[in-house]
């Protein structure tokens, strides 16, 4: 009895001590408590990348019950050192910067803090207490093609993209492969930007090619600028990075929309549990970091069954989007029949598949 | 290049326009505002804000006026009454509108404008006039708040060349002091302009959050403001070149997309950089030129002290 009183005076204690630390985050394995940090390169509001980043970090919030600090629209460059140190002065650490120019920053900032961990989006370096992520957001841009192709009527279809990087070409290849699986007659044609984040000259860019007959439009931007300009004219579009059926009701069909929270919350465990290792992640739907967005009712007659379809395939790993035959611009076999584009190739793509009506700078 | 590339131009330049003028008629009082950015974002959340609780146009442009008009009755307030520095109170005032515009935002995400309040401000082609070939469709088959910016200009134009009180006004800016011998009340006419320059500056930012991008989006003037205080120079501080370079300027903005039809590039950059290179090189010109044309309000950017001499 006496041992009872004890043991439930301790567990009471403890508890007492618990809640009255408030807020406190839980710890990890070494007894440092755990503390994530979030870099962003736009405004929160913006509808879009950061938008979707902000949704991890409310989810690692709500699932971990640590505590998270951020930081929006830093520039890429040499701030993001001070960003960086700024948020271990306040306990940070574990902190996921995410933008690809922050890469280099981020390297050399890695190195004077080792005891740190840091995770960046969508870049290519590593060090022993740095690692790099990103999600196969092809997988339902080829979908989302599939939904675009099916829709076109004048075979035409327009794609706002930011800028001439191997990841927004690659994303326009998926996107044009995903449209002529389904309509072998339609073309993709490209306009650049040179902006992730202008609302206004985005919707510019679309209105160009909606002057150019084109009559579904997607986009690779952080904006709905492109959406806006569609549900203007009464056509139809594809959004990107989160779902966008508010801001285009009538023009919207679907999006390739980035999932972050299961990934962040994984990233935290590990570092709770002293397993955390620098690792190089570069995962799709699987592990259900990219989505397609549920299908609205502009979408065409039977788009859901194909997608489903193609879907299942992906999940099931029997299908890869970038499988040849692919052909490039001018007709030339660049990914022979039963070869698939490896990730290295992936990664330093820098040429367009047969349909896509634009060009890359500097070719 | 077809018709629709100059329709599309003068609606690109429409918020320049609004934010020229406004800045225009400051300068005109001897006041530079460089709060043109904070100025146009704290219209734009306001008018959108205004929008989505009363639903009706006019009230949201109102709001956005008012609001337009706050924010220069504070920069007016301490740089002439307190006669603060001109360059770093409107430079606060930007930062200051920026976070503003954001923090009123954060709600706002992903909301958009009430359909009445689109169809309000949706193109209204002008019986008669949008008939006239190419430029009928180009300048007369718009919105409503374009044909305001053209109405705008030309009232100012007037205003300032043809009235007695734009000519006193002219004279504030020109020389304080002659002006204050002369009887003018130098401050009620600074407050008076700077405040209209605000006005025009949050419905320039109003236009963009309620008609151009009929949705709430953060950081949507995306440094419009700031080309706007080059353009001013680009215009030579008259109203009526307002007209020209805002659909100047609005059309350069998106050339680059047209032109890459023709698999023709012109770096985006470099169109970026055109309002301030232009600008660089307008005050190369007027200064060699030693022309009175051309030449800023000769006291612009000075406090006014009574006792001063």
């Amino acid at each position: 009895m006496k041992k009872l009183t004890i043991i439930f005076t301790l567990v009471l204690s403890l508890a007492i001590a618990f809640s009255s630390c408030g807020k406190k985050s839980p710890k990890s394995a070494d007894g440092k408590e755990v503390v994530m940090g979030f870099i962003y390169v736009g405004p929160i509001g913006d509808g879009g990348w950061t938008y979707a980043h902000e949704q991890g970090r409310k989810y690692v919030e709500q699932e971990t019950g640590i505590r998270t600090i951020f930081k929006e629209s830093v520039p890429e460059g040499a701030e993001v050192k001070e960003v960086v140190r700024n948020m271990i002065d306040q306990g940070a650490t574990i902190i996921a910067a995410t933008s690809f120019g922050y890469m280099d920053y981020i390297e050399e900032i890695a190195k004077e803090y080792p005891n740190v961990k840091f995770i960046h989006c969508s870049g290519y370096k590593m060090g022993p207490n740095m690692g790099n992520y990103f999600g196969r957001i092809e997988q339902p841009r080829y979908l989302s093609g599939i939904v675009a192709g099916m829709k076109t009527k004048t075979n035409k279809i327009g794609y706002v993209a930011a800028f001439e990087i191997p990841e927004v070409i690659r994303g326009i290849n998926a996107f044009t492969l995903g449209v002529r699986s389904v309509n072998p007659k339609a073309e993709v044609h490209v306009r650049w930007t040179h902006t992730w984040y202008d609302p206004a000259r985005e919707k510019e860019a679309a209105k160009a090619l909606l002057d150019e007959k084109c009559d579904v439009i997607a986009q690779h931007q952080d904006t709905a600028g492109p959406q806006q300009a569609a549900e203007e004219r009464g056509v139809f579009s594809i959004g990107y990075n989160s779902d966008m059926s508010k801001m285009a009701p009538k023009a919207y069909m679907t999006a390739p929309i980035w999932n972050w929270g299961p990934y962040y919350v994984d990233q935290v465990k590990k570092v709770m549990a002293g397993t955390w290792k620098p690792e190089s992640y570069w995962e799709g739907m699987n592990a259900d970091i990219v989505r397609l967005a549920p299908l609205t009712k502009n979408a065409p007659d039977g788009a859901e069954a194909k997608v489903e379809e193609i879907k299942k395939k992906i999940l099931a790993g029997t299908f890869n989007v970038f499988s040849g035959p692919i052909k490039d611009q001018k007709g030339k076999v660049r990914v022979p029949a039963g070869a698939v584009m490896s990730d290295e190739e992936q990664l330093s793509c820098n040429w367009f598949v047969e349909g896509v009506v634009g060009t890359i700078k500097g070719k | 290049m077809d018709a629709s590339f100059f329709t599309a131009a003068v609606v690109a330049g429409t918020p320049l326009l609004y934010a020229i003028l406004g800045e225009v008629i400051t300068e005109k009082a001897g006041n530079l505002n460089l709060g043109v950015e904070g100025m146009m974002l704290i219209g734009a959340v306001v008018g959108f804000k205004v929008a989505l609780i009363t639903q009706n146009p006019w009230l949201s442009l109102g709001g956005a006026m008012i609001a337009g008009g706050i924010a220069a009755l504070i920069y007016a307030l301490l740089t002439v009454s307190l006669r603060a520095n001109q360059v770093v109170t409107g430079l606060t005032l930007t930062i200051f509108g920026t976070g503003f515009s954001s923090f009123m935002g954060k709600n706002l995400m992903g909301e958009v404008v009430p359909d009445n309040i689109k169809l309000a401000f949706a193109d209204f082609p002008l019986p008669l006039l949008s008939h006239i070939p190419v430029l009928g469709q180009v300048f007369f088959n718009q919105g409503i708040l374009v044909y305001g910016g053209y109405i705008a200009t030309i009232l100012a134009g007037l205003y300032l060349y043809n009235t007695q009180i734009g000519l006193n006004l002219r004279a504030v800016g020109e020389n304080t002091a002659a002006a204050d011998a002369a009887g003018i009340k130098v401050s009620l006419y600074k407050y008076i302009h700077i405040i209209i320059g605000g006005v025009l500056c949050g419905l320039a930012g109003a236009y963009l959050s309620l008609v151009y991008i009929p949705s709430w989006q953060e950081n949507v003037t995306a440094g419009r403001g700031w080309i706007a205080v080059a353009l001013v120079i680009f215009c030579k501080w008259n109203p009526y070149r307002v007209l020209v370079g805002a659909f100047l300027f609005g059309g350069l903005d998106i050339i680059g997309f047209r032109l890459q039809k023709y698999s023709f590039y012109i770096s985006q950059y470099l169109i970026d950089m055109l309002p301030y290179l232009v600008t660089i090189i307008i005050l190369i010109v007027v200064s060699a030129r030693k022309s009175i044309s051309g030449l800023p309000p000769a006291n612009l950017g000075d406090s006014y002290f009574r006792e001063e001499r």
